[in-house]
């Protein structure tokens, strides 16, 4: 496992509001290709690493480096084309209200890939085909839409520039049982096809067990264990004994290994 | 994805096999325009005998495979997918793509361009949507006054606490602005009066010009249209939130009467505030009109006030002042409807935020002017 390529690093990073530390010295390797799920109690910090590592949020010291480039050096034109190869999908979506879906996914093809109007909504069809919703979806504005096509709406747009790394908050969050399991086959579909490496922010243990190559722990300000999800159910710490073998955990486990089989 | 990739390139070759379609180069976003044109003019001349060799194929990602697919179609896509010699990767990419295409994007295609017809269409809409708009808003006051005659006779019901808090916000409130406003309009008028009058050398009938202008029509309409900005969106915007977050359905489920609980208070506040406003800013606008005499014409106060009396009938007052309430109850009915059609989102609250207000100033002016035209068969 060591051998592959690493995408994201992280390395000793401290994030610190007034006084509250979120997270001490934490070290995180992320490697092309994989499927990484962050799990951690409310409050410690799993939003907030996401939000590092994609650079909405300054680290009080520490580096992290993505494709091998560390973001917070780098000028704002060359740091603009590495979050190009990012696509992100926020916890409620974050599509723009005024824009119709079609537009929303299109303006980043616009914006960026310099894309016709009438050629970039033809795309944004494909994309939104892509993330499961049918093309006339398009058409409509965010308002309309229910909680899973919205997710479905946003992980189009976070696909419309055709990432490298896709960085998902909570996607199954509020989702009914049978959505979110299509979310997840999506996510394992397009991972597959499209080779992309995935940053998971979820609290799903469903979630983990079905996607998720290796999970890391969020804990005590740092990562505590990164590891495939089987490992990581046999930590030795309270918290992760709670979660993998507590009563959801023990059913995600029943159900995963029954899948398995 | 990187800069400076090779663009993707489309050659129909005729071997004596049959035609023979190779693909080179990077499939991919920065190169779509023009692997999109390639494909255009190749459209026609790919059939399914065409073999598709992909030895020199470069990069490729969702934007080079939908051209792909398309310029293939779905069945030699697929089986392009299940082709051996391809890395499984790209096989993978190009089966999402085309199951995508099949599944979901049945005639994807340009959009027309806007047309005569299409203008006629949106008049139609639009007329339309006049046409409900009016009848939602009849329906709207057919509610709120079952909803107060139900509750007039039984003062239990009564919300006083919030009629009283409406009263201070949208009343007392809103005096400083009006006062000053009603002031310096006051001031226009009359120094208008005094040029236009002063060629006649009937400067000295501005004290009647002011009077009768604020008394009638000033007084009321400046107070509607400050209420119509200023009070109207405020309903809409409170309503709208609560709409928003579900509170109106809390209240519903709660066994309450929205209408009771939210817009009756608003009413009837406005009822209240706006005939004492009407009130105020006539006062104001007379004392500009005054002031004005007294620094441009050398009408003392006193000589101000004589002439006030004697020459301005107390019809004017109660013709002006009986505008108020009817004023009052459209701008609060106008502000509390279009909040309660607001849906779900933040833009919608301020899209119907703007609507009442535009809506509240159009039905004053409209009430005003029909008002003129009654006032004036009647002879008042």
């Amino acid at each position: 496992m060591s051998a592959r390529e690493t995408v994201i690093e992280v390395r000793g990073l401290v994030n610190r509001f007034g006084t509250q530390t979120v997270h001490e010295n934490l070290d995180l390797d992320v490697y092309r290709g994989e499927i990484i799920g962050i799990v951690g109690g409310s409050g410690t910090g799993k939003s907030v690493l996401l939000r590092t590592i994609i650079g909405l949020v300054r680290p009080v010291a520490g580096e992290v480096r993505v494709f091998g480039q560390d973001l917070l050096s780098l000028s704002d034109e060359r740091r603009s084309q590495v979050e190009r190869r990012f696509g992100v999908l926020f916890q409620s979506g974050a599509l723009f209200s005024s824009l119709t879906v079609a537009e929303n996914i299109a303006l980043p093809l616009v914006e960026h890939a310099g894309l016709p109007r009438a050629d970039a909504q033809r795309l944004a069809g494909v994309k939104l085909a892509l993330a499961g919703l049918p093309v006339d979806s398009g058409r409509k504005y965010p308002s309309q839409l229910s909680g899973g096509m919205i997710k479905r709406a946003a992980l189009a747009r976070a696909l419309a520039l055709d990432p490298e790394i896709l960085f998902l908050d909570e996607p199954t969050a509020g989702l009914d049982p049978i959505s979110a399991a299509a979310f997840d086959s999506l996510l394992v579909t397009l991972r597959n096809a499209l080779g992309l490496t995935v940053f998971l922010v979820t609290h799903d243990l469903d979630t983990l067990y079905s996607t998720c190559d290796r999970v890391a722990v969020l804990s005590q300000r740092r990562v505590l264990a990164a590891a495939p999800i089987d490992e990581v159910a046999k930590t030795d710490d309270a918290w992760v004994q709670a979660y993998f073998n507590g009563p959801r955990g023990r059913a995600a486990t029943a159900a995963a290994h029954a899948a398995r089989e | 994805m990187t800069t400076g990739s090779a663009p993707g390139t489309a050659t129909l070759t005729r071997d004596p096999g049959g035609p023979r379609l190779a693909l080179a180069g990077d499939w991919t976003l920065p190169h779509y325009e023009a692997l999109q044109r390639r494909a255009n003019e190749l459209a026609g001349a790919v059939d399914a005998a065409t073999v598709v060799d992909t030895t020199g194929l470069g990069a490729m990602d969702t934007s080079g495979a939908f051209v792909v697919a398309e310029l293939l179609g779905s069945a030699r896509t697929q089986s392009l997918a299940q082709d051996e010699s391809l890395p499984p990767a790209r096989r993978a990419l190009l089966k999402t793509v085309g199951d995508a295409i099949d599944t979901y994007c049945k005639g994807i295609k340009r959009p027309r361009d806007a047309g005569f017809v299409v203008m006629l269409e949106r008049i139609g809409r639009a007329m339309e949507g006049f046409w409900k708009q009016t009848l939602k808003l009849l329906a709207f006051i057919g509610i709120t006054l079952q909803g107060f005659f139900t509750n007039a006779l039984r003062p239990n019901r009564w919300r006083v606490t919030s009629l009283t808090s409406h009263i201070e916000q949208t009343g007392l409130d809103a005096v400083p602005i009006l006062a000053l406003l009603s002031f310096m309009v006051g001031c226009v008028v009359a120094f208008l009066g005094s040029t236009a009058l002063a060629a006649y050398g009937a400067s000295l009938f501005t004290v009647d010009l002011v009077g009768i202008a604020f008394l009638r029509e000033f007084g009321v309409l400046l107070t509607s249209i400050l209420l119509a900005g200023r009070t109207a969106s405020a309903f809409t915007a409170q309503i709208g939130s609560m709409k928003a977050r579900e509170e109106i359905d809390a209240i519903r489920t709660l066994g309450l009467d929205p209408i009771e609980l939210l817009v009756l208070p608003r009413v009837l506040a406005l009822l209240i505030a706006l005939p004492l406003l009407t009130f105020i800013a006539m006062i104001s606008g007379i004392v500009g009109g005054g002031v004005v005499c007294l620094l441009a014409l050398n009408i003392s106060p006193s000589m101000f006030l004589t002439m006030f009396q004697t020459d301005i009938p107390i019809t004017h007052f109660y013709v002006g002042i009986a505008k108020a309430p009817p004023f009052a109850f459209m701008i609060a009915v106008i502000g509390c409807m279009e909040g309660f059609k607001v849906s779900g989102s933040a833009q919608s609250v301020g899209e119907h935020t703007t609507s009442a207000v535009v809506q509240s100033i159009f039905v004053v002016i409209l009430l005003d002017a029909t008002a003129a035209l009654f006032y004036m068969e009647m002879g008042w």
